[in-house]
């Protein structure tokens, strides 16, 4: 911090003061030492079945050790990323439920905005920070899994494989980044930080488990009976289903996650006979399987990038008030 | 020092029906000790944030160190220092660390941070306490924190919303010579809100006076009482030794004096109502004609009454609105 080339700027300081508070904080701690926990817990199943599910020549993907090192389960409980699914969205919501709220709770928003900077770069440093601590956390984890597979394993690693995880990472960060920037318009839009978390949570708890059951009971309630429909009409009544749940961000997250980890996945709606005929069982190149999942990334970064507008909107010219 | 720093014209300030700041016009000098008065809901603290940006006028416009605040409130706000009525801290961190990271947002190079936040904790008289966490803090204290973190940034403007609300007498005082004192040393233009008279009696060089959302007069302490109270401004009570028979047989020749406007004796006092102060003149006068005087007793308008002469103007209308729209 010597050098005076390296003046890092009003921004650069929030980043860093920013990330100092999450890192000190406890609530942070907590959910990584909840998120480290179920990374355990999933790795040491996922060893102990590894053999079987390498030994699985039935399986096209039984050959990316590592992968299956992500995804092998004995159904005791669920592989890493379905966890993470659920977990991602309390982390994101955890790191910016209060952001805006309790800086202007305690009186220390008036003092920062009365310093020579722009309103944008306190909701960015917010953002980037909590996002900065994330991807740590998530990159070391994944690093953590391939070092410990080589270890114990000695199998070489396939340049795909290493591709995957990364992308896996990255969806991990972009659906967490959602999650952040939702929680920091709540912070926003509310005046107390207990209202605002617990919005958020409504809304994570809604998507996770109602949305499903409520697209189930308003599609029963006007669907004819499947025995009466011909093949087309049902195929066309399956795709409604699958895209109203896609509005669900824990939706487009597994799939696109289910995708890049399993290279078997080819499609992720139905697909009729005449499509399966002549194909091969074999796992996706990795190209193919990024082109399949494309529309649910930008999905997630379309709403992560929309929450973060309406953030900017409500806040940029609001009177800040202590 | 005919140069005003502080330029508003005609800033207006509505929310909703009601209008918190009304066709506001101050200028305010370079290096002086403006003290901006009223009763709480007044519309201080309104224009103060238009003053710096953080909520945008209705109408007008509010000039700061020649930067038009709406429009350009970054330039504004690296030269000028603002205390929040409420001002908050970083609970989590120690002084030294709240004021550092301030220092650091100002752009203040860190070779230079550690010497000069040293120098304004040592100015504020918190070095002792500089690696205590501000949640220890006491109000008084964190008012003296929150001044340092003004003046770290080099100010030319210090803006100060109620900085002695809820400190206790003695904190009060030295708050207010420290301003003071830092105000004449460094030239600094200071602009102080509050609804405490005595306390911007102490130290302002000149004072407006605000209700509802209007500056109804401005100008030094003498100038305002002699607008108030015109002919009335001085009363001089003088005590002799030896009672004073009514009718008081020097009364028609005092009566000419041009100055005086009414005379009350009360057995050996006498008080005298004036434009202008005569005290002197008169103790010769009474000395000249052989009276003893005993005491003599000048008596100015101070702000209280100034401002309970605004007030009764005022109260009829009601005070619903006092900080509601906060």
């Amino acid at each position: 911090m010597k050098s005076q080339s390296l003046d890092p700027g009003p921004f650069g300081v929030m980043i860093h003061k920013e990330i100092a508070d999450h890192i000190r904080s406890w609530r942070f701690s907590i959910l990584i030492a909840l998120i480290v926990l179920t990374f355990i817990a999933a790795m040491y199943v996922s060893l102990a079945n590894i053999k079987s599910a390498i030994g699985n020549t039935k399986d096209p993907d039984h050959l990316f050790l590592y992968l299956k090192l992500l995804t092998t389960t004995d159904n005791s409980i669920p592989p890493f990323h379905v966890f993470l699914s659920f977990l991602a969205p309390l982390l994101g919501i955890c790191l910016g439920f209060d952001a805006v709220n309790s800086e202007q709770n305690s009186g220390t928003l008036t003092r920062l905005m009365a310093q020579p900077i722009y309103r944008d770069n306190l909701l960015l440093a917010k953002f980037v920070s909590a996002l900065v601590i994330v991807s740590g956390l998530f990159v070391a984890l994944a690093l953590l899994m391939i070092g410990g597979g080589l270890v114990l394993t000695g199998v070489r690693m396939e340049p795909q494989e290493l591709l995957r995880i990364l992308g896996f990472i990255v969806i991990t960060i972009v659906y967490v980044a959602f999650w952040l920037s939702l929680s920091i318009v709540l912070s926003i839009l509310f005046k107390q930080a207990a209202t605002s978390a617990l919005t958020a949570i409504g809304i994570w708890l809604f998507f996770t488990i109602f949305y499903q059951i409520v697209i189930n009971l308003i599609v029963k309630s006007f669907l004819p009976d499947p025995a009466y429909l011909s093949q087309a009409e049902i195929i066309s009544y399956n795709d409604l289903i699958l895209n109203l749940q896609r509005i669900a961000p824990n939706q487009l997250y597994s799939d696109a996650v289910t995708t890049l980890l399993m290279p078997s996945v080819r499609s992720l709606g139905p697909v009729t006979m005449e499509q399966m005929a002549g194909a091969i069982p074999a796992p996706l190149p990795f190209k193919e399987s990024v082109m399949i999942v494309w529309p649910q990334v930008s999905g997630l970064m379309a709403s992560t990038a929309g929450c973060f507008a309406f953030a900017y909107y409500f806040f940029m010219r609001r009177e800040i008030r202590s | 020092m005919k140069d005003p720093i502080i330029q508003l014209k005609g800033l207006t300030k509505q929310y909703g029906a009601v209008k918190a700041v009304d066709g506001l016009n101050l200028d305010i000098n370079k290096g002086e000790i403006f003290g901006l008065l009223g009763p709480n809901g007044a519309g201080k603290t309104t224009t103060i944030l238009m003053m710096l940006g953080l909520t945008d006028p209705t109408s007008g416009t509010a000039f700061v160190c020649g930067h038009n605040a709406t429009s350009n409130p970054i330039s504004v706000k690296k030269k000028v220092g603002y205390m929040p009525d409420s001002v908050g801290f970083y609970d989590n961190m120690t002084a030294l660390e709240n004021l550092v990271y301030i220092g650091r947002l100002n752009g203040v190079p860190e070779n230079e941070l550690k010497k000069r936040s040293a120098e304004v904790l040592e100015i504020v008289g918190l070095a002792a306490d500089q690696h205590k966490k501000t949640s220890a803090f006491s109000r008084g204290m964190k008012q003296r924190l929150g001044l340092a973190d003004v003046l770290i940034k080099n100010p030319e403007v210090i803006i100060l919303d109620e900085p002695t609300l809820g400190i206790d007498p003695t904190g009060v005082r030295d708050f207010l010579a420290l301003i003071k004192q830092l105000s004449r040393q460094q030239g600094l233009t200071v602009l102080l809100s509050s609804h405490h008279l005595h306390h911007v009696q102490q130290v302002c060089d000149r004072v407006g006076i605000f209700v509802k959302g209007q500056l109804l007069a401005q100008g030094d302490i003498g100038a305002l009482s002699g607008q108030l109270f015109g002919a009335d401004s001085h009363v001089t009570s003088i005590r002799v030794a030896q009672p004073v028979s009514q009718p008081w047989q020097q009364e028609p020749e005092l009566q000419a004096w041009e100055a005086i406007t009414q005379i009350r004796i009360h057995e050996n006092e006498l008080e005298f109502t004036s434009s202008r102060d005569v005290t002197a003149a008169l103790v010769r006068f009474l000395v000249g004609k052989g009276y003893d005087v005993i005491g003599v007793n000048q008596k100015n308008y101070g702000l209280d009454d100034i401002y309970q002469k605004y007030f009764e103007s005022n109260s009829t209308k009601n005070t619903s609105y006092e900080k509601s729209i906060s």
